[in-house]
């Protein structure tokens, strides 16, 4: 602790330079906490509830619906313990740009399979018992002020014409990565209404007894559906949700490109500022060396400062990106679950201070290996 | 007593034998100090003298334990220290020598008691005892009213006092002063000379100096000459003054 007041009076030296640097780490980590809840966001629930949990698409494409029949079937097969389905409906509300997801689900099974939606019994019991019920998520609901008991009417852009639904419940996540942006309305009302698509769903769920026996349900689902006009692709939620991003691009390897080019200009940036800093002091380690600061004590001193700033700039980037996600969603519903949590916190102050130590090891070194002699001859 | 023929009775401070130094610049080797011998006792307070490059720093750095010499022998208090390594000659020079420089070396943003407490971060004292330390130095050096300011606060006489309070903080065997005066007017010069022959006599300090400064080196008890890397006896100075 003696120590600190040495590394902190150096910070302060050139309080614009610091400032600077520490604003450079800053930028970067936020952005880096903005690429990772936009990976986040693209990524869905996947990562948050998807272990026991299968998606059953149609095998040519996302947007090509299985077959209303293919529940029971399901429902049937060893290790799966439950089924419920989905159809998008991409409905409009008032405007294009208010875009939120809807679908219409199974009512009497999706809360079932989807235990991470928690919703009160009686909101529940009302869903199932009005037709034209629906539940709203809680993010979507503070964005648009929906309360139980509202009417939302929903332009039809698949299924055309005026669609109208009463709010029954408002559901939250049971951990703040859940997204709860999705509108959810009966797939009765739906089905009733429809005029083509009738006897169809978009994908399946299923929910497995045991995750270990993936691999072989997923097979079995796959093997029973071959050859019929309607194959399956089973995947995990993971790959659903992915391969639901890829149609928008390869995400994850953006992300990767513009977070190492960030990170690595971070690198020189902070490496430079290092070098300086440690070759304008070239006569004070001299000094602390000729006291009796060993050479590692004079590496520790050099590498605490480059730490320290590392770590203040990650902290202040980290924490502005966080403020932001709170805010949620700053695209209007494109990016429903734009959360950044705390694993992702904790790896983007690791990956500062890893930059910081990068940065700093070479001016470190050069600051260990001064030799007091030559030093002093240059003051 | 100090003597330069190699001849002392080997219980001094400070005992060189035979010491070299060589520098290669480019092809060409350079021999600084060849064949050096010197004993120093505890209380001396030496002055070295001579022109622009004739070692004098070197053989400072040598004693110090800065650098190492080519070849010979240096016992201080009975450690032999060109055999030491790397890390036992810096917790040595951090033990038993007190550095004084011409340009002073203070830490710009460190406050004079701060400055002065540097050495003193690498003992196991308490800041209790590291306050006291301090606050003992620099009323010796005579800033006790002005420890807390930074040295671009103060004049360059003051810069000098407390390099000096640096310097005898940590209760060093010996002082050495690189030119402890070449930077400042003879009335600050004057003051500086004055508490370093106070630290000799008052402090039973020991001193070796280098210095340009013929006044500077009057106080000295022996004033010594670097002649062809060897040194040379140039006269004692009164030794009651010094």
């Amino acid at each position: 602790m003696k120590f600190f007041r040495l590394v902190w009076v150096n910070l302060l030296r050139k309080k614009l330079r610091t400032t600077l640097t520490i604003g450079s780490f800053m930028v970067a980590l936020f952005l880096y906490g903005l690429l990772v809840a936009i990976r986040a966001a693209f990524g869905g629930n996947a990562d948050v509830a998807g272990v026991d949990r299968l998606d059953v698409i149609n095998k040519t494409s996302l947007i090509m619906p299985l077959p209303y029949s293919y529940r029971e079937r399901l429902a049937a097969m060893p290790g799966i313990t439950g089924v419920t389905f989905a159809t998008w409906f991409g409905g409009v509300y008032q405007d294009e740009k208010n875009f939120f997801p809807q679908y219409a689900v199974d009512s009497e099974t999706w809360l079932k399979v989807y235990s991470e939606y928690v919703v009160t019994e009686a909101q529940r019991k009302a869903f199932l018992a009005d037709r034209q019920g629906c539940l709203v998520g809680r993010k979507l609901a503070k964005r648009f002020g929906f309360k139980v008991g509202d009417r939302i009417p929903l332009r039809g852009t698949i299924w055309t014409g005026t669609w109208e639904f009463n709010v029954a419940g408002i559901y939250d996540g049971n951990r703040p990565e859940v997204d709860t942006t999705p509108l959810l309305f009966r797939y009765d009302y739906l089905e009733e209404r429809r005029n083509f698509g009738k006897g169809t769903v978009g994908w399946y769920v299923v929910k497995l007894g045991n995750p270990d026996d993936a691999v072989t349900v997923t097979k079995r689902i796959d093997d029973a559906f071959a050859n019929s006009p309607y194959e399956t692709l089973t995947q995990t939620e993971k790959a659903f949700a992915a391969s639901f991003a890829k149609q928008m691009g390869n995400i994850e390897f953006l992300v990767l490109v513009i977070g190492s080019v960030v990170f690595f200009t971070l690198l020189l940036v902070a490496g430079n500022t290092m070098a300086i800093a440690v070759r304008e002091r070239t006569g004070e380690l001299a000094v602390l060396k000729t006291v009796g600061f060993t050479d590692l004590g004079v590496l520790a001193l050099v590498m605490a400062e480059t730490l320290l700033i590392a770590g203040q700039g990650g902290v202040l980037g980290l924490a502005l990106a966080k403020f932001f996600s709170l805010g949620g969603d700053p695209t209007g519903g494109f990016l429903g679950n734009f959360y950044l949590g705390w694993g992702q916190l904790g790896l983007g102050l690791a990956l500062a201070l890893a930059v910081g130590a990068v940065a700093g090891i070479l001016p470190a070194t050069t600051a260990m290996r001064l030799r007091v002699v030559d030093a002093l001859r240059r003051v | 007593m100090v003597s330069v023929d190699g001849k002392g009775n080997g219980n001094g401070l400070v005992q060189v034998r035979n010491l070299d130094k060589k520098y290669q610049r480019g092809s060409e080797e350079i021999h600084v100090l060849q064949g050096l011998n010197l004993d120093v006792d505890r209380g001396d307070f030496v002055a070295f003298m001579g022109p622009s490059g004739s070692g004098k720093t070197t053989l400072l750095n040598l004693l110090g334990g800065l650098d190492l010499p080519s070849s010979g022998s240096i016992r201080v208090a009975g450690d032999e220290i060109t055999s030491m390594s790397a890390n036992k000659l810096t917790a040595w020079r951090a033990r038993h020598v007190g550095f004084i420089f011409q340009m002073y070396n203070l830490i710009p943003v460190l406050t004079a008691f701060q400055n002065v407490e540097l050495p003193l971060l690498l003992t196991k004292l308490s800041k209790a005892e590291r306050r006291r330390h301090v606050e003992t130095a620099l009323a010796v050096v005579g800033l006790s009213d002005r420890m807390d300011h930074y040295p671009r606060q103060l004049s360059g006489g003051q810069e000098q006092r407390v390099a000096i309070a640096r310097a005898i903080v940590a209760d060093a065997t010996f002082l050495l002063a690189d030119e402890p005066t070449g930077d400042l007017d003879r009335k600050s010069a004057g003051e500086i000379m004055e508490l370093l022959g106070r630290l000799v006599h008052e402090h039973g300090k020991t001193l070796l100096m280098v210095t340009h400064d013929p006044r500077a080196a009057e106080r000295a008890h022996v004033v010594l000459h670097l002649d062809k890397g060897a040194l040379v006896e140039g006269g004692a100075a009164s030794g009651g003054e010094a």
